[in-house]
């Protein structure tokens, strides 16, 4: 007779585990059901959409056919020159807060403020480079659309040099230091070359980030339909483009921007594939 | 080493190309050289680190100075009125700073949850060889563009929303004294509740990843000393590893709130972008970064640019503090991970 509210308990227990564990396991198949939902839809408007004069014509106006030529060379363009700007900034500040003063008072108030920028809604840093070269300048240029991306760039690059040089053994350093090598070239020659593949998987990740980014170019670069490669004009880029044709009313455009969805999409997942394993490499 | 071979470091340098020196200039030289580059390459590094610091006091300030003729205007009623009117040019930030909250509330009001339920299988239940394949997988779709996730809620979610949940929504709570409010109004497919849905379904791998990774951080021996005197997976959750992780999870679920306030293309299709407050969160509305991101461009006058830059330093300040106080708690959980 004793033993039967102790089976009871047992008993509750037991349910409640089974019900709270059963919880975990919908929820795992809520959360990526929903998500593959969602890269499915994508593949399959997007596929239906593919074809290689995507690759080879421009953006058409309303009701006419035609591809994301420009957008698609703007984006790479814009890429580039965010990283052309970004990386070599990233690159040093990392390493100074992972050479120079991995403990003192600066490192760890940029180390703050890095995170903080690595997070910040990325229509504020729109706005901030508009503040700064749109409106002095007088008009939206790819340039500024460049360098409004750098400033998304910079954080991830800060990040993952910091993060990769502290990994790098401090027996190497010595080793170094004993041969009487100068602390420049300590770093310059031993330092980024045992951590280069950790900081290229950080270059590409933030090329992976950047690459979908449409609210920081809006008011930057802003749009243009036409053929252009002067970075001192509007620039099309594929995000902007894509916002701006699935709101538009046009069957075709609509069309193109799940085709332009599914480009950047497969770009990213490239980038982050090829990102770890390099990372997983090591 | 063979006495021979063993050279002063400088001739070790000038051998190996580090040091370029003409013939005729002396070692002393050489190694001036060497002192220099060193210390230049020293304080361009420290210039850099200096540089982004730079750009966070160049992007509040250059907001707080674009902001300045709408704040004089307006001054403090910014904050509190909803009139948001182009042609009378009087503007006040409430309607988009309440959509902001609402949408980003509803959104960790699931996320939250069913983040840290997927984390609990990942650690707990899954089985070994499918834990990795779907922790990547989880990192991946944290990387998909948020405008991926914006054309798939305009297109796809907000249509099947109107069919769907949001008329058994009205029925369901249509006569319900309370709770009527807020299911109000026409199934429009758009607006606060799908954009809230959408942000969730966004946070929803940072969440998770985040948790995972803190509730992996739990020593072993903790949950195997919990397992050993008879608790239920579920207690060991509950009782162990949720408290040792609360300070972590709390950063991840705050660094994912940071998100979804400042999202800005998710939101932007289907949202509504309609500048009032409504009880019923199936009706349009807007954010913050909805109005940027759609009117910024089309603003005519100073002030209304200037109102726009308004409204996105007060989401950079809620972010701000958000952000700020999510990576203080992370930080302190990784200290004491050590």
């Amino acid at each position: 007779m004793a033993s039967l509210p102790m089976a009871s308990l047992y008993a509750s227990r037991r349910r409640r585990n089974a019900i709270a564990m059963s919880l975990s396991l919908i929820a795992t198949a809520i959360g990526l059901g929903w998500l593959v939902a969602i890269l499915g839809v994508l593949l399959w408007q997007g596929f239906s959409g593919l074809s290689l004069s995507v690759f080879t014509e421009m953006t058409p106006p309303p009701g006419a056919a035609g591809g994301l030529l420009n957008p698609i060379i703007g984006s790479l363009i814009l890429t580039a020159l965010a990283v052309a700007i970004g990386t070599p900034v990233g690159i040093l500040a990392g390493t100074y807060m992972a050479e120079y003063g991995r403990y003192d008072r600066l490192s760890s108030v940029v180390r703050f403020i890095n995170d903080i920028l690595l997070s910040a809604p990325s229509i504020v840093i729109g706005l901030f480079i508009y503040e700064v070269m749109v409106a002095p300048m007088g008009h939206f240029s790819g340039l500024a659309g460049g360098v409004a991306l750098a400033v998304i760039v910079l954080p991830v690059v800060v990040r993952t040099t910091e993060d990769m040089l502290t990994l790098v053994p401090n027996q190497l350093r010595e080793a170094a230091s004993a041969l009487g090598m100068p602390r420049a070239y300590i770093i310059a020659r031993m330092c980024y070359r045992a951590a280069k593949a950790g900081m290229i998987t950080g270059v590409l990740l933030a090329i992976a980030r950047i690459s979908g980014e449409t609210a920081p170019l809006l008011f930057t670069a802003l749009n243009n339909q036409f053929w252009s490669t002067n970075l001192n004009a509007p620039m099309a880029s594929l995000p902007v483009v894509i916002f701006q044709f699935a709101l538009s009313p046009y069957k075709d455009w609509q069309q193109l921007a799940w085709t332009g969805a599914l480009i950047i999409t497969i770009a990213v997942l490239a980038l982050s594939i090829i990102a770890r394993a390099l990372a997983a490499r090591k | 080493m063979d006495p021979a071979r063993r050279q002063p470091v400088v001739d070790v340098a000038l051998q190996a190309g580090a040091v370029r020196v003409g013939e005729r200039e002396s070692r002393a030289k050489a190694l001036d050289r060497v002192r220099a580059w060193d210390t230049a390459f020293r304080l361009l590094t420290r210039a850099a680190a200096i540089s982004v610091l730079v750009i966070l006091g160049g992007v509040i300030l250059s907001l707080f100075i674009g902001s300045l003729p709408a704040l004089q205007a307006f001054g403090f009623s910014f904050l509190t009125e909803q009139r948001w009117n182009p042609v009378t040019e009087k503007f006040g930030a409430l309607a988009p700073i309440y959509g902001t909250l609402v949408t980003s509330f509803i959104a960790m009001l699931i996320a939250v949850p069913v983040g840290l339920m997927i984390a609990v299988f990942l650690t707990e239940l899954c089985p070994k060889w499918i834990r990795r394949p779907i922790g990547i997988a989880i990192e991946l779709l944290a990387g998909i563009p948020s405008i991926i996730y914006g054309i798939w809620g305009l297109f796809v979610f907000a249509p099947f929303l109107q069919d769907t949940l949001q008329p058994f929504l009205i029925a369901t709570f249509g006569n319900v004294p309370v709770l009527s409010a807020l299911f109000e109004g026409p199934p429009y497919g758009i607006g606060i509740l799908t954009a809230g849905l959408v942000l969730a379904i966004m946070v929803l791998p940072f969440i998770t990843s985040i948790s995972r990774d803190v509730f992996e951080a739990v020593p072993p021996v903790l949950k195997e000393a919990a397992y050993g005197i008879g608790c239920t997976t579920w207690e060991v959750v509950r009782y162990v590893v949720l408290p040792y992780a609360r300070v972590g999870v709390i950063g991840g679920v705050m660094l994912g709130l940071g998100r979804a306030l400042g999202e800005t293309m998710a939101v932007t299709f289907v949202i509504g972008n309609a500048h009032k407050i409504s009880t019923s969160i199936l009706a349009p509305g807007t954010t913050i970064s909805a109005t940027i991101a759609n009117e910024f461009t089309e603003a005519v006058g100073d002030l209304y640019t200037s109102s726009l830059i308004a409204l996105g330093l007060i989401l950079f300040v809620i972010t701000f503090i958000v952000l700020s106080t999510a990576r203080y708690m992370l930080a302190r959980i990784e200290r004491r991970i050590g």
